[in-house]
């Protein structure tokens, strides 16, 4: 009989869903006036109405409050397959005092990323192959013990940090018959120092986002990496996915914060022997780790640059006539290099959606102004309401130095047609990156599944590829007998020098269809079909995993693929890190 | 795949009445009116409207354009400035102006014109509601063929009463040249293209940047002919890709997200250019497009053509087209608006669809029982047509006969059905009057007379004659010869080569397609499933039996495949003089200017001794496209350094390619270009 240790579970089942986005407390719902309204206390929309929700879902999808698809309440610890334990390793594992569970709940709830069809299933209170069993080292020397006794075993490790991954990595190869031990970095989330001479920090990899910035906050610091998943993702996580960060254009991208990484492998510890800033030492290890998916060990450390927290933050908006327009402006920022740290640029869908989460306004006054601001641009200044979109922008750094940014950025959009339209709708665009992913679980309330996806492309593709996958997507639902004309938007969220990151947003109603998850499996494949035609990359930040790794040969070449493969035969012979993902 | 475009011709519009007289309505009511109507089409939802100036402007800006004239400046030594001063010029000569003015101008006077020329201009309402939709929703390009000058603005008078953008359009040259008219054509769309423009470079990235401008704005519609030519034989022409690959390519580059094909059948009764064809094509050179020559031409208003069919076939997309054929991920890492040669796979992916869109062509149009008639004059022997005269009854029963065939074989007629079927043979004997005449229950060949002649009609100008009157006869043959041609093939086959075996039988089959594919429309790779249809067919009309390994002809079949074959026989025929021509001891190295007159002399030394039946071995048409064949098969090949076109030719090969066809030696595969087959 082997032992249950006490466990402070960082993805503690009471504080999270286990079928769906974020906390448990936290839920966009109808209420009984049938108003959509959203729960808890943790985000400023918490607790607030919003009004427009029901009308925009039911005129945007076809959807039904009388319609819906509630997902399965608990979950039955006997439809969750039984543990296939490697009794040698557990017995060992026991002596070390590492922490551990067989419990189902456990095990169901880190295998699993969240994709459309991983989040499906749960809600359908089917489970496929989960881990075995699950261990919580504390530290990195635990780590090194838990791989020894993997490679010692031959059972089959999977390492997992936040669970916010949206690319099938972490599920479980069903063809595995070893024992899977998933490997949860949550407690291994110390700051080990900070180094203010140099301006970095040591940190444990299991950290996630918001305790790293909150806890480097108090000493006045911050990373600036600002992934949309910060509140639940992991630094482990970002480093194993090449993440990329809101702010990247201050702070840059997690391959530009990284001083140093030590990861636990089958043959060892890899790490380098010093901190200089920049190295020429052959290729560059750390290339070999970042994007490496879990498929070669574990991060258990990593040294990150850090700076001083911005004295000043200021959020601003641009409404252009149209999409193309802004597009060009985004364009033009890049090439003077005087990017915001951070500056999106919604289309006329995106826009139309953030106006319908505009939370209940509390005074007449607000909603007299925002007529006002109505009727400037669109009669006064002609913009169409069915063309216009929207840029949000974030400006930071020392006060006077903001407004002459913000200055400068504004001049370059007026050169597009683009009016400032405040600070509020800036904000409130931001503030929707971290509720808009609640918003998927209320869409699947009422048979309305979706999902998003990204990619990067040259700037003068941009526009042809929006158009292209856009139409893309709702062809491909036409032609998949999807019933309802699907939501079909984008956005650019990044700008480089010589190109830019667009985010696809897809959503429909399924009602009529009798499998809707292979329907929005196809149509998804088909838009990464259009995706890669129209010259975007198979993915910006999201990763590969094994939802997209049929296209990784078509990517990086044969040899490409040929030279990763050998690193992972050289690093882990026997696959102990077998969760299947990238090659 | 390539099997969607065999309902898409045909897609329910068997039916007569779906076809509706637009001069109808212009008999009823006003044309002043008319021409005046509020016109509000709806233009494809993404394009923003775009003048001349705009149109013109993007263009000589266009990256493209700057490394053209970059890269033109190094090779030419003149200045970048002079080389797009160059390009101005050359894009002020090419490009339209589209104006609805011009258009309602277009409109009143095309309303007196066609009302005058026709007895009905019949357009299908279902294809034209199709293009309605489809025009709003991806860039659309019209591809009608092209059998007469009036088809020139025919559609876009049909586009502007039906509240459908009206295109602009890809015109030659010599239009523009015309005074007056020239600059009317170019306000109402029409753009014009050089003839020869061969390898100016400047040329060829002005005109493709500009076409492919308007598609990429989708603000109108591009119409062009894919033949390229007006086909002075009435049987489709080899489509030439150069302007099929501009309007693609902004496809293939991502730039728009599909463009949708239109293919338009337009068939004639009667076709305004008839005799003229038939003296072009006997090397009497066509007379200069001028506006005088226009003016004089009005004689033809005084006639009777009766009617013509516009048949809009069913608009495809070429993302679904292309699908398979075309990776779009190969301009990924080149600029898209760097000149780049076309790759082979983008080649043969133009060709292909090129090729599919003139069959498509063939399949929508409609044969007139004119065109049955011909196919059946034809077979008879001169003599009988000049001087004896074919029985009227006996050319009655067996156009019928053959009506019945060409329905089996899936061909639309224009067959009215509320009149007696001899009522409708006597009409179109009318309308054609000037080729043949009825006498004494009789029907006789219409030679021409010449007034006054001073001295007596030697033999060869009696062959001269009598070839113009055939030659139109031929022409109104090729009307319907795709409808038979497969299954003609197949007959010609089993005649030649004596066998049954399928695999025999295919190999012959196969040859005669590359013989003929200059003569005949076969889209590349499609062979297996033509030789299919022509099993298919001859064994649906009763005249083989089919099984796995043989193709038997059946004793019941006897009519049909004599006539099939009969059919064909001009063609191989001439070929087969033409072959002898070359293979004559002095003809070692030729020119092209020779061929033509020493072909003419052979061919009617023949028939004055009764050895050729055929005088289309006189048509110049049929001349150039056997020396394509052998150029492509290359046993003929043009010799660089010559000055005055001279050939040089391979005589065994040509031999060989002889003795195939008529049977004596079996055929084995004879080179062909990659590109070709796909």
């Amino acid at each position: 009989e082997c032992v249950e240790w006490e466990v402070t579970d960082g993805g503690g089942s009471e504080i999270m869903k286990w079928n769906g986005w974020g906390y448990s407390d936290s839920k966009f719902l109808f209420n009984k006036k049938g108003q959509a309204e959203f729960t808890g206390k943790r985000y400023r929309l918490s607790g607030m109405i919003i009004p427009g929700l029901k009308d925009w879902m039911e005129g945007t999808f076809g959807a039904n409050l009388q319609h819906k698809t509630p997902a399965t309440p608990l979950l039955t610890s006997s439809a969750v397959q039984p543990a296939t334990l490697n009794k040698a390793f557990l017995e060992e594992l026991k002596s070390t005092g590492i922490p551990f569970s067989h419990d189902a709940e456990d095990r169901v709830f880190r295998a699993h990323g969240h994709c459309l069809h991983e989040i499906f299933a749960l809600r359908e209170g089917k489970f496929g192959r989960v881990p075995d069993m699950v261990v919580w080292p504390n530290c990195h020397n635990d780590v090194v013990k838990i791989v020894e006794l993997a490679c010692k075993h031959n059972v089959c490790v999977i390492p997992y940090g936040g669970g916010t991954s949206v690319s099938s990595a972490l599920e479980c190869p069903p063809e595995e018959t070893r024992s899977i031990v998933s490997l949860d970095t949550s407690q291994m989330n110390r700051i080990l120092w900070i180094d203010e001479k140099n301006l970095t920090a040591h940190v444990e990899a299991g950290i996630v986002g918001q305790d790293l910035e909150r806890l480097l906050n108090e000493s006045g610091y911050c990373t600036g990496h600002e992934p949309d998943s910060m509140e639940f993702s992991s630094l482990g996580g970002w480093v194993a996915t090449r993440a990329s960060g809101m702010k990247k254009n201050i702070y840059g991208n997690i391959e530009d914060l990284v001083i140093h990484i030590r990861m636990v492998t089958p043959r060892g510890v890899i790490e380098k022997s010093c901190q200089g800033p920049r190295m020429s030492t052959g290729p560059d290890i750390h290339h070999f780790i970042m994007g490496s998916e879990g498929t070669l060990g574990v991060v258990t450390e990593v040294t990150m640059k850090i700076r001083p927290m911005p004295e000043y933050q200021k959020y601003g908006s641009v409404v252009f006539p149209n999409f193309e327009q802004g597009v060009a402006c985004l364009r033009e920022v890049a090439k003077q290099r005087c990017a915001p740290a951070s500056i999106r640029l919604m289309d006329n869908e995106q826009f139309k959606f953030g106006h319908a989460l505009k939370p209940q306004v509390s005074s007449i006054f607000t909603s007299f102004l925002d007529g006002l601001k109505t009727f400037y641009i669109t009669k006064f200044k002609g913009f169409d309401p069915n063309r216009l979109c929207v840029a949000t922008l974030l400006f930071e750094g020392d006060r006077e130095k903001v407004l002459q940014h913000e200055k400068q950025v504004y001049d370059i959009a007026a050169k597009f047609g683009g009016l400032a339209a405040g600070e509020d709708n800036g904000q409130r665009g931001y503030m929707l990156t971290f509720v808009i992913a609640y918003l998927r679980d209320l869409g699947m309330d009422y048979y309305v599944i979706g999902e998003s996806f990204e990619t990067s492309v040259p700037w003068d593709r941009v526009l042809d590829i929006c158009r292209n996958v856009k139409a893309r997507i709702i062809q491909e639902c036409k032609d998949k007998g999807v019933q309802f004309p699907p939501l079909s938007t984008c956005r650019v969220t990044q700008t480089y020098d010589t190109g830019a990151c667009v985010y696809f947003y897809f959503a429909f109603n399924y009602r009529g269809l009798s499998d809707p998850v292979h329907v929005y499996e196809q149509v998804e494949h088909a838009a990464r079909e259009e995706i890669l035609a129209n010259g975007g990359s198979l993915s910006h930040h999201h990763g590969v995993g094994k939802l997209r790794k049929e296209w990784m040969r078509d990517t990086v070449s044969n040899v490409g693929v040929g030279m990763l493969k050998s690193v992972k035969d050289y690093v882990d012979p026997d696959n102990i890190f077998g969760n299947r993902n990238l090659l | 795949m390539t099997e969607t475009y065999r309902d898409s011709g045909r897609a329910g519009l068997e039916d007569e009445e779906e076809f509706v007289d637009i001069l109808g309505e212009r008999r009823r009511s006003s044309d002043i009116g008319f021409s005046l109507r509020t016109f509000s089409p709806h233009p494809y939802r993404g394009a923003l409207s775009c003048s001349t100036a705009d149109l013109n402007n993007a263009v000589l800006e266009s990256q493209y354009l700057r490394y053209m004239a970059k890269e033109i400046s190094m090779e030419t030594g003149s200045s970048v400035e002079e080389v797009r001063e160059d390009a101005r010029g050359i894009l002020e000569e090419m490009s339209q102006n589209l104006q609805l003015g011009f258009i309602r101008l277009m409109a009143y006077v095309l309303s007196k014109v066609l009302k005058r020329l026709f007895s009905s201009v019949l357009v299908n309402m279902e294809g034209l509601n199709a293009l309605q939709q489809a025009v709003q929703e991806s860039p659309v390009i019209l591809m009608p063929n092209h059998r007469s000058y009036i088809d020139f603005l025919a559609i876009s008078y049909i586009m502007f009463s039906y509240d459908i953008p009206v295109p602009v359009i890809a015109a030659g040259i010599p239009l523009a040249g015309m005074k007056l008219v020239g600059e009317i054509l170019r306000r109402s769309g029409a753009f014009f293209i050089r003839r020869a423009i061969g390898s100016d470079k400047l040329y060829w990235a002005v005109l493709s940047e500009y076409v492919k401008t308007i598609v990429r704005r989708g603000f109108a519609p591009v119409e062009f002919y894919v033949e390229g030519l007006r086909s002075r034989t009435l049987k489709s022409l080899t489509p030439k890709l150069g302007m099929m690959h501009m309007v693609l390519e902004p496809y293939f580059k991502g730039e728009v997200y599909d463009i949708t094909l239109v293919p338009i059948s337009i068939s004639y009764d009667r076709v305004l250019e008839e005799s003229l064809l038939a003296h072009e094509l006997l090397g009497i050179p066509k007379p200069k497009e001028s506006t005088t020559g226009l003016l004089k031409a009005s004689k033809v208003l005084q006639e009777d053509y009766g009617s013509m069919h516009v048949n809009f076939g069913r608009p495809l997309s070429v993302r679904q087209l292309c699908e398979g054929r075309i990776n779009r991920g190969q301009y990924n890492l080149v600029p898209r608006d760097l000149p780049q040669k076309p790759s082979e796979e983008a080649q043969a992916c133009v060709s292909w669809l090129a090729h599919l869109m003139v069959r498509v062509q063939e399949e929508g149009s409609l044969i007139s029982p004119w065109s049955l008639m011909a196919c059946l004059l034809l077979q008879a022997p001169a003599t009988v047509l000049s001087e004896e005269g074919l029985l009227w009854h006996q050319l009655t029963e067996k156009t019928l006969w053959l009506r019945k065939l060409a329905l089996d074989f899936g061909a639309r007629l224009n067959w009215p059905g509320h009149v007696p079927d001899l009522d409708v043979i006597s009409s179109t004997m009318a309308i054609h009057r000037s080729v043949v005449h009825r006498k004494a229950g009789r029907v006789f060949l219409v030679q021409e007379d010449e007034p006054a002649r001073k001295h007596p009609v030697s033999p060869e100008e009696g062959v001269a004659k009598m070839a113009a009157a055939m030659l139109m006869l031929a022409s109104y043959r090729n009307q319907s010869v795709h409808v038979f041609l497969r299954p003609a093939m197949l007959a010609t086959a089993v005649r030649i080569t004596k066998s049954t075996q399928r695999d025999e039988l295919f190999a012959f089959f196969c040859f005669l397609q590359d013989v003929f594919s200059n003569e005949f429309i076969f889209i590349p790779g499609k062979s297996s499933q033509d030789f299919e249809e022509a099993c298919f067919l001859l064994k649906k009309c009763g005249a083989v039996h089919v099984s796995q390994q043989e193709v038997t002809a059946s004793a019941a079949g006897l009519e049909v495949l004599s006539f099939l074959q009969g059919l064909l026989q001009p063609f191989i025929d001439s070929y087969q003089v033409m072959f002898r021509y070359l293979c004559e001891d002095a003809v070692h190295v030729f020119s092209e200017k020779q061929f033509h007159p020493a072909v003419r002399n052979l061919a009617t030394n023949l028939i004055l001794s009764g050895e050729l039946h055929t005088y289309e071995a006189l048509s110049s048409d049929m001349q150039k496209n056997v020396l394509s064949a052998l150029r492509r098969l290359e046993t003929v090949t043009k010799l660089r350094a010559s000055e005055q076109n001279e050939h040089k030719v391979d005589q065994a090969a040509v031999r060989r390619i002889g003795d195939v066809l008529s049977g004596k030696i079996p055929p084995q595969m004879l080179q062909t270009p990659p590109d070709a087959r796909l």
